[in-house]
């Protein structure tokens, strides 16, 4: 059973909007532009900041077509360290794997700040709170906009306004990484909450897309980074030298990926359809977590295993220790990272009997 | 517009003003101390790129009679962008098939193995010995920048050395990668040729070592190539040196038409036992610029050496952008493993190079005939997609200001942008420019 990442599921509007390109004889293979397809920029950015966001009507909003979420993190942290003045990025414990290097190599000092507490297996939001109180003013923050990666464990609506709050009063510069929208609740517009709180203050931020696993373009590299500025002016310049920073790395971005995602963002029937196969995957997903937490209640398994159910998205942080882990492997032949973290895309109703077996078999064993 | 300094003189915070100013609708003092606040007031606009710049300029030009000859993508004889036949084919085998896994992050395994073959012949003695590193790059410049990086973390004693003149966006790369770089001669403007004694003296005076930039064939952007003789000698003397070759190969098939012959350059240094580097593009060669298809080998000692080399390449790509795109890897795999594909991709290569070869020569002709006292041979003796016509800065001004004519300030033309429909008047405005 592979629990490290899921199998990748191809949409159904993916596939229509490739036969369109297809079948479409006037398109080329021309070079994009350094910062790739206009109209999916424009796109991208309404689908996270949203329709009606100020910040876009006020055309202070950059956006650049880059190699999915690690691409437009890469990016952004070059961009940083050349031309922000506090080069330390804060990033949270724990997080995905490839963050510290993707910020290292760009030319930024990685520190963290506390966030998952393995005791209640949620947010450890006032460890959250002290740390960035304690952090220097102006530093950037690296924020999950929705189903953190690897602990499923985000802040309420509320503990976002109390971050959002220290954040601006410190005059720290929040960058997003939102791998996740419409994956996480099956809704994109709750999914963006997070990163609207933060636009509709006025403030500036950072915000990485990646179109991964909500469009299951995985291989096809798709994302974008858009820097939501002060002023027109302002988005301006910054957009020449993001220029700057993509050209020496790659010169410009890879069609095919981007042409997709446009053509399903910016046709109506497709967007409806999209929206539709959306909540159906992250209503499957959720229907695993459920049926997971029945199964291991129903053994009686020893311990708390509602985190399963109270942790979003993609990823479960169950709390099992490496021995544990390595004992499912080798007992059960589960295979999951050793921090205890598994896919729950990787689930089926036919298959979680056996991981509720193994995990009732690894707690109880007291491996 | 008044606002509402109830509101205004009450708020502290720089959040918190913010805010009320938001709230008042003053858009002027809202615009002032947003620009105040700005993280960003102090960031400077960009210079357009001196390449990618020239055809925006060109698109936001609305004569009728405007002519791009800037940047180097392939246009049929209409002025029209090509996608090759072979690469349609191979698209709608591909379309509804691919299930867009991520690729590792070395890229395909199979794609890597074609292109290496391609670029080094596919009977290269490293390639039976399996001890060539190779992972998919986004395209030309990703090759480049990931063997750049390379370079800094395992060789960061030696400097890169870089032909005179260069890609504009090579310098970019090394200094992006924050290694060392210096020049040695190239082009010789007294005869628009080689300056051979000059780049021999050049690369006899750097420190043994070094890092060498050369391009396998059709030089951009100068379209001057050293000679299979040259070449051997080049081979020979960087050998003594023990100085590093890395080949920038864009335009294997598109110089001469010829894959086995654009590539000689490769085959000569493999035969005198260097150990090289070669950064593959399929921009030109498969008309693939958008998918950001190519790919960086490293020739090693052995079998281990390059499965280490490799895990090293692929560790830097990781942090970079995580694994590359799927789609043009499967395209050229799909042409290259197909013995009918790959057929039809060499006519149609030979095809894009016969077209250029032939432009060449009208451009030429045009000139003569228009009685340009000039001599004008490098524009046929020159190979590859671009002509280094020897125009100065300021007459590339006039090209552009006069006659709508867009090319790059250093006297590059893409003859790819020639067609016969353009060709009588291309060289007009050469000829007005230019006239003593």
């Amino acid at each position: 059973m592979w629990l490290q990442e899921g199998k990748p599921y191809v949409l159904k509007v993916v596939r229509e909007a490739e036969q369109r390109l297809i079948r479409d004889g006037s398109r080329n293979k021309e070079y994009l532009s350094i910062t790739g397809i206009p109209a999916f920029n424009k796109l991208s950015a309404k689908l996270i900041l949203g329709e009606d966001s100020p910040a876009i009507h006020e055309k202070r909003v950059c956006t650049a077509q880059c190699l999915s979420g690690t691409g437009s993190l890469r990016v952004g942290a070059e961009f940083l360290a050349k031309h922000y003045p506090q080069k330390v990025i804060y990033i949270p414990t724990p997080t995905w794997g490839n963050h510290p290097k993707v910020f290292t190599l760009g030319g930024l000092q990685v520190k963290s700040y506390r966030y998952y507490d393995p005791k209640t297996r949620g947010l450890d939001y006032e460890g959250l709170l002290d740390d960035l109180r304690a952090a220097p003013s102006d530093a950037v923050v690296l924020l999950h906009a929705c189903a953190h990666n690897p602990t499923g464990v985000d802040p309420t609506r509320e503990q976002w306004e109390g971050i959002r709050q220290i954040i601006r009063s410190k005059n720290m510069l929040p960058f997003f990484d939102s791998a996740y929208q419409g994956f996480a609740s099956g809704s994109l517009d709750e999914d963006a909450h997070a990163v609207r709180l933060f636009a509709a203050d006025g403030g500036e931020c950072l915000i990485a897309q990646s179109y991964a696993k909500n469009m299951g373009l995985y291989g096809e590299r798709v994302g974008a980074l858009s820097i939501v500025c002060a002023s027109e002016s302002v988005a301006t310049r910054v957009d020449s030298q993001l220029k700057l920073v993509i050209r020496p790395m790659y010169s410009n971005p890879p069609i095919h990926g981007a042409a997709i995602v446009a053509t399903v963002l910016g046709d109506r029937g497709l967007y409806q359809e999209w929206t539709v196969e959306l909540k159906a995957m992250a209503d499957r997903i959720i229907r695993m977590r459920h049926l997971l937490y029945e199964a291991l209640r129903a053994r009686g398994t020893p311990g708390n295993w509602e985190h399963i159910i109270k942790q979003i998205g993609m990823f479960t942080f169950t709390g099992l220790t490496k021995e544990q882990v390595n004992f499912m492997t080798k007992e059960y032949h589960v295979y999951m990272t050793s921090d205890g973290r598994i896919s729950m895309a990787g689930l089926s109703s036919r298959t979680v009997p056996h991981l509720a077996n193994a995990i009732h078999a690894a707690v109880t064993k007291r491996v | 517009m008044a606002y509402r300094s109830r509101l205004a003189h009450i708020c502290s915070s720089s959040a918190g003003r913010l805010g009320c100013l938001q709230r008042s609708g003053n858009t002027d003092a809202l615009s002032s101390f947003r620009r105040l606040y700005s993280w960003w007031s102090s960031v400077q606009p960009a210079p357009r790129d001196p390449i990618l710049g020239v055809t925006s300029a060109y698109l936001a030009d609305t004569h009728p009679s405007k002519v791009n000859v800037g940047v180097g993508a392939y246009r049929n004889d209409e002025g029209k962008p090509v996608v090759l036949q072979c690469v349609r084919e191979a698209e709608r085998r591909i379309a509804g098939r691919e299930l867009m896994e991520y690729l590792p992050m070395g890229g395909s395994a199979k794609f890597c193995e074609l292109a290496v073959g391609l670029a080094y012949g596919e009977d290269a003695q490293a390639l039976k010995d399996k001890r060539v590193a190779s992972v998919q790059a986004l395209s030309g410049t990703g090759a480049v920048r990931l063997f750049a990086e390379f370079i800094k973390r395992f060789q960061p004693e030696s400097s890169a050395y870089l032909p005179v003149p260069t890609w504009s966006n090579h310098h970019n790369i090394f200094r992006d990668a924050n290694v060392n770089q210096n020049t040695y001669r190239y082009y010789l403007a007294s005869t628009r040729g080689l300056d051979f004694e000059g780049l021999k003296e050049d690369l006899k005076a750097a420190p043994n070592r070094s890092v060498i930039l050369l391009h396998a064939c059709a030089h951009n952007p100068t379209g001057v190539d050293p000679t299979p003789d040259q070449w051997k000698e080049i081979s020979k003397l960087m050998k003594e040196k023990e100085h590093f070759p890395i080949f920038d190969m864009a335009y294997q098939g598109f110089a001469s038409g010829d894959t086995q012959r654009d590539n000689q350059a490769i085959r000569i240094f493999l035969e005198d036992g260097h150990q090289l580097a070669c950064a593959q593009s399929f921009a030109k060669s498969m008309g693939l610029y958008g998918q950001r298809i190519g790919c960086l080998s490293v020739v090693c000692a052995d079998a281990a050496e390059a499965a280490a080399v490799k895990s090293q390449l692929e560790f830097i790509a990781r942090p970079m952008y995580s694994s590359p795109p799927l789609h043009g890897s499967l395209i050229v795999t799909t042409i290259l493993s197909d013995a009918a594909l790959k057929e039809l991709w060499y006519k149609e290569v030979k095809d894009m190079a016969d077209r250029i070869i032939g432009m060449r020569t009208d451009l030429k002709k045009n000139l003569e005939d228009l009685g340009s006292k000039h001599n004008w041979e490098h524009i046929t003796k020159q190979i590859g997609m671009f002509c280094y016509s020897g125009l100065t800065p300021e007459q590339v001004d006039r090209m552009t200001q006069e006659f709508h004519v867009y090319m790059t300030r250093n006297g590059r033309i893409s003859m790819a942008g020639v067609t016969s429909g353009n060709v009588k008047y291309l060289a007009n405005a050469i000829n007005e420019v230019t006239k003593v």
